[in-house]
C-alpha cells in the first residue's frame, strides 16, 4: 500500500509568506544593531529561525533545492570577515580590531552612519547563521 | 681533568666503543679489548700506592654545577684506594675469566661487557668522588647497571625476578640516601666530604643529625645487604657466575661498607651510629651465617655467607667508631675494630672472589650447582678443588690463610667491647662475643658442607649431563691468582699494614692518626680468641659430624629466607592494595565523579569562607521588587523545582523550554533587550534540537525514564545551591561595601562619542570587546565543525580507532 501523503496547504502558504517576514525582520535587525537592539548574533539566528522554519514545513529535499549554498562555507567566510576587518585596522597602524565610523549624507536616505563594525557583524552573523543551520540540519540529516 | 679524572671516565667512554668493536671484531673475544683497561688502571692506581701509604692525599676538582655546590671532586686517600684497587684488581681478573666462561659464539658480549664497564666506572666514581651528589649519581649507575647485569639472561623468569628485586630494594635506599645527602648539605652547608669533616661541628650539634643519619645508614644497608635487606643478594645469583663474583662478593655490596667508612668520621662517636651500626651487622652476620647452612646451591651458600661475612664488616665498624666516642684516648682498645674490619675487607675479596669462581667453574664444567647432586670431584677437578680448599679454610679461619688473622681481630674486637666505658656495656657487651663465636661455628659449618659435599664422596657420573673435566688454563688463572693472595696476605699479614691498611684506618679515623699501630702476627699466643676458635672448630666439626640428624628437619629442608615471603606478600599487597583503592574512587561512572567534584568544592570554598570569616548579608543597596517579578520568579522556581520529578522525557524538555522562556522575560524585566532577544531565538532553537536528538534515541531503550533518588544526592545538590546563593549575597555585600565605582559609566559616556552606536551591548560586543566576539564566533564555528564531524564522519563499527 502506497504511503499517503499529507498536503499541508495551510501550511504551506503560510510559511512562504511568514518566512520572507522573518527573513526582512533579521535582516532589520542585523542593520539596527549599532543605535538599536539587534545585532550580528540576534540576525544570524533570527535568519537561521526562518531556514528551520522552511525545512519543518517542507523537507530537506525543498530547502536545499531553495537554498542551493553549502552552509559550511559561511561558518569559514564569516570568520575571515570578521578576522580581516581587525587586521585591516592593522595596516594601517592601529591595533588589532580598532572599529571607526564615519556620518556621511547619502541622497534619499539622509544621514547614514557607515562604521567598520558593520562587516565585523556581518562576520558574527554568517557564522552564527552557519553555524546554527549546519547544527540542526546534520542532526536532522541523520535519519537514517 | 686530572689522571685521576680520566680513571673514573674511561670506563664510561670504553663502554661506548665497545658495540662498535664487536661489530666488526666477531672473530675476537671481545673481552680481550675490555681486559686492557682495568689492568691500566690498576698499575696506574698501584704506582701512586707509596705516595698514599705516606700520607698524601690527591685531590682535583672540577666543576660540574659550580651553583649548587656540585663539583666532580676526585679524591684519593686510603679509603677510596683501598677500594680503588680492589674494583680495577679483581675486575681484571674477573674480565679475564669471563672470557673463558662467556661463549663469544651464544653470548651477547657487547651487552655484558657494556653493562660491567658501566659499573666498573660507577663503582670507581663512588669510592673516589668527594661530592655527595656525584656519589650519588655514580651510586645509582651501580644500581642501575647491577641490575642490567644481573638479568644478563633475560629469557629467564628468575633472573628478571632477581634483577627486578635488587633494584627496588636498592633503588630505595639510594633514594633515602640522597634524603639523607640533602639533610647533610642543610646542617653543613656543603656537599664536599672533606669540608663536611672540617666542620663536623655543624653536623652533630644539628637537630637533624639522627634523621640525616638514619636516612644514610639505610642506604648503605640496602646496598651491603645488610640485615633485613639482604634478601636481594640470594636472587641475585641468577647473574653469570663472573658478575657474581666481581659485584656480589667483592665491589657493589661493599659500596654500603665504603659509606659507612667514609662517613664514619662525619656520625661516628655517636651512640646512635654504634648501636644500630654494630647491632644490624651482628643480626646481618648471624642470620646469614645460619640461612648459608641451610642452602642446597652452591652459589646461594656463598650469597648468604657474603651476607654473613658482610655484617661482620659492618659490626666492627660500629664497635671501631666507639674510638671517635673516647676521643683523644690512643687506645688500642677503641681501634683495633676498624683495623680488623679493613683487614677482612680485603681478605673477604679475595677469598670469596676466588670461591665464587670456582663455583662458577663447578657449575660450567658439571651443568650443576646443587650440593645434593655433586661430590667426589677431588680428584676429576685437582686445581679447582685446591683453589676452593684455600678459600674455604680462610672463609672458615683456620690457620695460615688470612681468614684465621682476621677472625682472630675481630674476636679481639668483640671481646674489647665489654671493656667499653659506655652504657652498660660492661654487661650488654658480651653478646657481642657470644653472637661473634656462634657465628663463626655456623661460618664453619657451611664452609665444610661446601667442602665436603662437592669435592669428596663418591663421584657419581649419572648425575651430571655433561662429561665432567678440568677447567681450561684461561678459567683457572683468575681464581689461582686470588688464592695465592690469599696464602700471602694469610703468611704476611704486613705487607699490607703500612701500604694499605695504615692510610685506611687514617681515613676513617682521621683525628687520632699518629698513634695508630698496624702490626699483624700469625701466632699471638695463647689467649682467649684462640680458644675461641677452637670452640669454633670443635662445635662447627660436631654440627657437620651430626649433619644427617639435622638434615631432615624443617630447618634444613625449608631453605627460602623467610623474609623473601615478606618481601613477596609485601609486594603482592601493595599491588593489591592499590588495585583497591584504585577500585574504590575510579568507578568509571561520571555520576560518582561528579559528586567528588562538588563535594570537594564546597568543602575547599566553603572552608576558606569560614576561615576567613567573609558570611555577610547586606539589605541596604537592594533594589525594590516588582509585582511582575514574584509572579515570574514563582512560575520559574516552581519550573525548576518540578523538573527532578517528570517521568517523561518530552514533558521535561517542555519544561525546560518554560524556563528557557521565564529566563528570557526576567531579562526583559532587567531591560536587557538584546539578551531577551537573543535568549528567546536560542531557547526555541534548542528546543528544536532537544526534540530532533531525543527522536535519535535507540528504540531499544525506550523504557520509561524515572529519575532515580539519593539521599546523598539531593543533599550534596542542597548543599551546593545553599553555598551559591551564600557566596553570592556575601559577595554582594561586600561589594557594596568596598565602593568601587562599575566601569559601565565609562561605556554609557563613550558610546555614541567613541563607537558611534546608540546601542550600548552592540557597541561593547563588536567595539569596545570585539575580540571575546570574535572569539565566541570562533567557539560556534567549531562546535559546528564537531557536530559535524561527530555525525557525518563517524566510524561504521568495522575500523580500528
Amino acid at each position: 500500500m502506497k504511503q499517503l501523503k499529507t498536503n499541508n496547504v495551510m501550511l504551506h502558504t503560510l510559511v512562504r509568506i511568514v518566512s520572507f517576514v522573518v527573513l526582512a525582520f533579521s535582516i532589520y535587525l542585523f542593520f539596527a544593531g549599532h543605535n538599536n537592539p539587534g545585532g550580528g548574533f540576534i540576525g544570524g539566528l533570527m535568519t537561521a529561525a526562518a531556514f528551520v522554519l522552511l525545512y519543518l514545513s517542507f523537507n530537506m529535499k525543498t530547502l536545499k533545492k531553495a537554498l542551493p549554498f553549502n552552509f559550511d562555507l559561511l561558518i569559514g567566510g564569516g570568520l575571515l570577515i570578521a578576522f580581516l576587518t581587525g587586521v585591516t585596522s592593522m595596516l594601517f597602524g592601529f591595533p588589532f580590531l580598532t572599529q571607526f565610523f564615519e556620518y556621511v549624507q547619502i541622497p534619499f536616505m539622509g544621514e547614514v552612519e557607515l562604521t567598520t563594525a558593520l562587516p565585523f557583524d556581518l562576520g558574527v552573523y554568517l557564522v552564527v547563521l552557519g553555524a546554527a543551520l549546519t547544527i540542526i540540519l546534520t542532526i536532522a540529516e541523520d535519519d537514517k | 681533568m686530572t689522571a685521576l679524572h680520566w680513571v673514573t671516565v674511561s670506563p664510561f667512554l670504553l663502554a661506548i666503543l665497545i658495540p662498535i668493536i664487536y661489530k666488526y671484531t666477531k672473530r675476537i673475544h671481545t673481552g680481550w679489548f675490555v681486559l686492557p683497561l682495568p689492568l691500566i688502571l690498576f698499575i696506574f692506581l698501584i704506582s701512586n700506592l707509596p705516595d698514599i701509604s705516606n700520607g698524601d692525599v690527591m685531590h682535583y676538582s672540577m666543576p660540574w654545577v659550580p651553583s649548587l655546590g656540585i663539583n666532580f671532586d676526585v679524591y684519593l686517600d686510603g679509603l677510596s684506594m683501598l677500594f680503588a684497587l680492589l674494583i680495577t684488581g679483581i675486575g681484571t681478573l674477573v674480565i679475564l675469566y669471563s672470557i673463558y666462561y662467556l661463549s663469544k659464539n651464544s653470548e651477547k658480549l657487547n651487552q655484558f661487557y657494556v653493562y660491567i664497564l658501566m659499573f666498573m666506572g660507577a663503582m670507581l666514581g663512588v669510592v673516589m668522588s668527594d661530592n655527595l651528589i656525584v656519589l650519588y649519581v655514580f651510586w645509582e649507575v651501580t644500581s642501575v647497571s647491577s641490575s642490567l647485569l644481573i638479568s644478563y639472561w633475560y629469557q629467564r623468569e628468575k633472573s628478571i625476578q632477581g634483577a627486578l628485586k635488587s633494584m627496588y630494594i636498592t633503588v630505595f635506599g639510594g633514594l633515602s640516601m640522597l634524603g639523607g645527602f640533602s639533610l647533610i648539605y642543610v646542617m653543613a652547608g656543603s656537599f664536599s666530604i672533606r669540608e663536611i669533616i672540617a666542620n663536623v661541628d655543624l653536623v652533630t650539634t644539628s637537630s637533624l643529625f639522627v634523621p640525616a643519619m638514619l636516612l644514610i645508614l639505610l642506604g648503605a644497608f640496602t646496598k651491603s645487604a645488610q640485615f633485613p635487606f639482604h634478601i636481594w643478594l640470594p636472587d641475585a645469583m641468577e647473574a653469570p657466575t663472573p658478575v657474581s663474583a666481581y659485584l656480589h662478593s667483592a665491589t657493589m655490596v661493599k659500596a654500603g661498607i665504603y659509606l659507612i667508612a667514609r662517613l664514619t668520621p662525619v656520625f661516628g662517636g655517636s651512640p646512635e651510629w654504634f648501636w644500630i651500626v654494630s647491632v644490624a651487622g651482628l643480626v646481618t652476620l648471624l642470620w646469614g651465617s645460619v640461612s648459608a647452612v641451610r642452602q642446597k646451591d652452591l652459589k646461594s651458600i656463598l650469597a648468604f655467607s657474603t651476607i654473613s661475612q658482610l655484617g661482620l664488616i659492618v659490626t666492627l665498624l660500629g664497635i671501631g667508631s666507639a674510638a671517635i666516642y673516647f676521643d683523644g684516648v690512643p687506645d688500642e682498645l677503641y681501634y683495633t675494630a676498624i683495623m680488623a674490619a679493613v683487614f677482612h675487607l680485603i681478605n673477604h675479596a679475595t677469598f670469596k672472589g676466588s670461591l665464587f669462581m670456582t663455583a662458577g667453574i663447578i657449575d660450567h664444567e658439571t651443568g650443576t650447582r646443587d650440593i645434593r647432586k655433586l661430590g667426589g670431584l677431588m680428584t676429576i677437578m685437582p686445581i679447582t678443588f685446591t683453589i676452593s680448599l684455600v678459600g674455604l679454610l680462610s672463609m672458615a679461619g683456620i690457620p695460615p690463610f688470612n681468614g684465621f688473622l682476621s677472625k682472630e681481630l675481630f674476636f679481639t674486637g668483640t671481646l674489647n667491647v665489654m671493656n667499653y666505658e659506655m652504657i652498660d656495656l660492661s654487661t650488654w657487651g658480651i653478646i657481642f662475643p657470644v653472637v661473634a663465636v656462634i657465628a663463626s661455628i655456623f661460618t664453619f659449618l657451611y664452609c665444610a658442607i661446601l667442602f665436603f659435599k662437592t669435592f669428596t664422596g663418591k663421584f657419581k657420573p649419572e648425575n651430571y649431563d655433561v662429561k665432567v673435566h678440568e677447567a681450561p688454563v684461561g678459567m683457572l688463572i683468575s681464581p689461582a691468582i686470588l688464592g695465592a693472595l690469599v696464602i700471602i696476605f694469610g703468611l704476611f699479614p704486613n705487607i699490607l699494614s703500612y701500604t694499605i691498611i695504615h692510610p685506611v684506618m687514617t681515613s676513617i679515623l682521621p683525628n687520632i692518626t699518629e698513634q695508630i699501630e698496624v702490626n699483624f702476627s700469625l701466632w699471638h699466643g695463647f689467649n682467649t680468641e684462640l680458644f675461641m676458635t677452637f670452640i669454633v672448630i670443635a662445635v662447627g666439626a660436631l654440627l657437620y659430624v651430626l649433619m644427617k640428624k639435622w638434615s631432615q628437619t624443617q630447618f634444613y629442608l625449608n631453605e627460602r629466607d623467610p623474609f623473601n615471603n615478606l618481601y613477596d606478600h609485601g609486594y603482592n599487597g601493595l599491588i593489591k592494595g592499590s588495585q583497591a583503592i584504585t577500585r574504590v574512587q575510579m568507578t568509571g561512572l561520571l555520576r560518582d565523579y561528579f559528586v567528588y567534584m562538588y563535594t570537594f568544592i564546597i568543602l575547599l570554598a566553603g572552608y576558606t569562607m569560614f576561615r576567613s570569616d567573609a558570611f555577610a548579608v547586606d539589605t541596604v543597596n537592594v533594589s525594590e521588587i516588582s509585582p511582575y517579578m514574584w509572579a515570574l520568579s514563582v512560575v520559574f522556581i516552581l519550573a525548576t523545582l518540578a523538573v527532578p520529578f517528570i517521568n517523561n522525557r518530552i514533558t521535561v524538555i517542555v519544561v525546560v523550554g518554560v524556563i528557557g522562556f521565564m529566563m528570557a522575560l526576567f531579562f526583559v524585566q532587567f531591560r536587557a533587550t538584546d539578551l531577551a532577544l537573543t535568549q528567546l531565538l536560542i531557547e526555541s532553537v534548542q528546543v528544536v534540537l532537544f526534540m530532533l536528538v531525543f527522536m535519535h534515541l535507540p528504540k531499544l531503550k525506550k523504557e520509561v525514564f524515572k529519575p532515580g533518588f539519593s539521599l546523598v544526592n539531593m543533599g550534596i545538590s542542597i548543599a551546593v545551591g545553599a553555598f551559591v546563593t551564600i557566596m553570592a549575597l556575601s559577595a554582594f555585600a561586600m561589594g557594596s561595601e568596598a565602593g568601587f565605582d562599575t566601569i559601565a559609566e565609562y561605556f554609557i559616556a563613550n558610546s555614541k562619542e567613541l563607537a558611534g552606536g546608540y546601542n550600548i551591548v552592540n557597541v561593547v560586543l563588536v567595539d569596545f570587546r570585539g575580540l571575546d566576539t570574535l572569539l565566541e564566533i570562533l567557539v560556534l564555528a567549531i562546535a559546528a565543525l564537531g557536530v559535524v564531524s561527530l555525525i557525518k564522519l563517524r566510524f561504521t563499527g568495522r575500523e580500528d580507532v
